[in-house]
């Protein structure tokens, strides 16, 4: 896809989403070399190829904003500030990982950045994400809520309730689509009636745009405006973000189910090329955009080593977390 | 003393705890007019309908975003209607609200409390009338209450609103109208102490929600034929008052269990393997 030309360009934000989208890229990179290695012993879901929905999304919050993700959500993680070295320590459930190892990939968050939580059933987060912004409301705060779910994600029940739920008590959520063209291993379109996600946001009121979400710029820009008006009291916004899944659903599927010529041009649309091709124009040296590339796979090779000498949780930790009233850990068991 | 029903108790206890704490909200269907029996009556023009907040039927969106806004800091009572209902809210109680503390490693407590009125009433049939009551039993990280009498309905409910982990109270609909003696002021009932309603050599009988009474009817009729029953209330299932029931039947030998659930698989199997170990 050719860049439409752009007069403007904030070259120093456009270089801080390259940096961002390639320590993305290159967590993944370690995530999967981690099930290579045998240490990530559950599943993961790679976002490669997303990078610029986490990037322009998640970039456009502020850092006291909440954000829900889904199983697919390391990179929003990322994004909105959780450290990368507790991210690993938590797929290789280890000590130190943002939930003490016990979350994982698909359960991971980081309350202290305010993300409230990737989500290991689909479409779960959406419901919940429209009560945390309900939170916000009674307590009178100006912070705005961030739900990201896949494509597949608008087939199931909670989609609707919580966009109707979110539109009936006028609260501060910005739902974003990442729409990867597939659910597993089937593409949403064949399982989709209508008009998709928007028409469907509409359809209950939401003002919703859909955009190509390989476009870091376009997704920024549109995501900062929808979150201002949220901010504003607007209510609740939707965001359909284009994307494309350049791997399998997990990090062992190889995908047969799509043809090798769809990925190799999808692979040419991808957003971290697409944004240091607009640093290149812009006049960015080829050497600094190298610098971006590896100064990312350093922070992560370091990140990696250090997850991998961190020591499993006792057995103890099975028991602990559980509830107050009634605890297993308490011998109730 | 006062004497109230049990819905008035469960009508004081919140709104004496959305006096107490103005992160404490109700959200259900129906609720700006008193909810669908009642129990939330006059709430609404005391506490206006953001903290008696009305609800689309849209039940997991209901227990879902309770979930959320437990997370967020707010103190969530979450109207199902009837048990029988809250089933289209599974995941979110079962897989949401029960697991984030622990999956989430501790950085999050989901303080909610989820109203499921339970049990047989005015021949309302299979889908308005189930005690499921064991199905969350099952379910760590779970509290499960079922108050049997005015009084424990006051202070049990009081109790489940200042829990930070997510209660599943079960309020038995033939109880509503159920007058008794209440103690005035503050009265909160901690979970996991059964109540002994009768003491007795002979046989111990465990019961909870609305089998209670019914147990201490019958604990009469065996009075009059010299068999002295012991009664106790579990109050809640989980946690379950092991150390009493334990206790009694070391003393009587016999034991009896009556609740109004499907026997198969139901909580009365559990208590009778626990006495059994
Ligand atoms: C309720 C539920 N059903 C099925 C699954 C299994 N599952 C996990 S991811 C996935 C595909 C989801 O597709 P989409 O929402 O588009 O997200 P993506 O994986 O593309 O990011 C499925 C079916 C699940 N986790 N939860
Ligand atoms: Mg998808």
């Amino acid at each position: 896809m050719p860049e439409t030309p752009r007069r403007n360009i904030d070259i120093a934000r456009l270089r801080d989403q390259h940096r961002l989208m390639w320590r993305i890229r290159a967590l993944e990179e370690a995530a999967l070399r981690g099930l290579g290695d045998k240490v990530v012993l559950g599943a993961i879901h790679p976002s490669i190829g997303q990078e610029a929905v986490a990037a322009g999304v998640v970039g456009a919050l502020r850092r006291d904003d909440i954000l829900l993700s889904t199983h697919r959500g390391h990179g929003h993680t990322l994004a909105k500030g959780a450290s990368s070295e507790a991210m690993l320590r938590e797929l290789f459930g280890r000590v130190g990982g943002n939930c003490g190892g016990k979350g994982g990939s698909m359960h991971i968050a980081d309350f202290e950045v305010g993300m409230l939580g990737a989500n290991g059933v689909v479409g779960a987060n959406i419901v919940i994400a429209a009560g945390a912004a309900h939170a916000i409301k009674l307590k009178g705060e100006d912070k705005v809520v961030c739900c990201i779910f896949g494509d597949g994600a608008i087939n199931r029940g909670p989609f609707l309730e919580g966009l109707n739920w979110a539109a009936v008590f006028g609260l501060p959520v910005l739902f974003v689509c990442e729409d990867n063209g597939f659910a597993a291993t089937t593409r949403t379109a064949s399982m989709t009636a209508g008009g998709g996600p928007a028409v469907r946001a509409r359809a209950i009121g939401l003002p919703a745009e859909e955009l190509d979400g390989n476009d870091v710029l376009a997704v920024e820009d549109t995501a900062q405006a929808m979150i201002a008006a949220i901010r504003a009291g607007g209510g609740p916004r939707f965001l359909h973000a284009k994307t494309y899944r350049l791997t399998g659903h997990t990090g062992v599927d190889t995908a047969p189910y799509r043809p090798a010529d769809e990925v190799a041009a999808r692979k040419r649309e991808e957003p971290i090329l697409r944004a240091a091709d607009l640093l290149r124009g812009a006049g960015v040296a080829e050497a600094e955009i190298e610098a971006d590339r590896i100064a990312a796979e350093a922070e992560m090779n370091a990140a990696y080593d250090a997850a991998i000498a961190a020591p499993f949780p006792g057995p103890e930790a099975a028991f602990l977390d559980v509830q107050d009233v009634g605890s297993p850990a308490l011998g109730a068991f | 003393m006062a004497r109230i029903s049990y819905m008035e108790a469960a009508r004081q206890a919140l709104a004496e705890e959305m006096r107490r704490d103005p992160l404490v909200w109700a959200v259900g269907e129906d609720l700006g007019r008193g909810g669908v029996f009642g129990q939330y009556r006059g709430l609404v023009e005391e506490f206006g309908p953001a903290r008696i907040s009305d609800a689309p039927i849209s039940e997991a969106a209901i227990l879902g975003a309770s979930v959320g806004a437990a997370m967020m800091g707010t103190r969530p009572v979450v109207e199902m209607r009837f048990s029988d209902f809250a089933l289209c809210a599974v995941d979110e109680l079962v897989n949401q609200a029960a697991k984030a503390r622990f999956m989430f490693g501790g950085q999050t407590r989901v303080p909610m409390v989820v109203r499921e009125p339970i049990g047989m009433w005015r021949s309302s049939a299979a889908q308005h009338s189930q005690s499921l009551e064991s199905w969350y039993a099952h379910i760590p990280g779970l509290v499960v209450a079922c108050p049997a009498t005015p009084a424990d309905n006051k202070g049990m409910l009081k109790s489940a609103i200042r829990c930070d982990d997510p209660v599943v109270y079960m309020e038995h609909k033939n109880l509503w109208p159920l007058e008794d003696e209440v103690p005035d002021g503050e009265h909160l009932v901690p979970f996991g102490v059964a109540r002994t309603l009768r003491e007795g050599r002979d046989v111990t009988i465990v019961s909870w929600s609305a089998q209670v009474h019914v147990c201490a009817r019958a604990a009469e009729t065996l009075a009059q034929h010299r068999i002295e029953a012991e009664v106790i209330d579990l109050r809640t299932l989980w946690p379950w008052d092991q150390e009493t029931v334990l206790a009694s039947v070391s003393r009587t030998g016999r034991l009896l269990i009556a609740h109004e659930a499907v026997q198969v698989g139901g909580f009365g199997a559990e208590i009778a393997a626990v006495v059994a170990e």
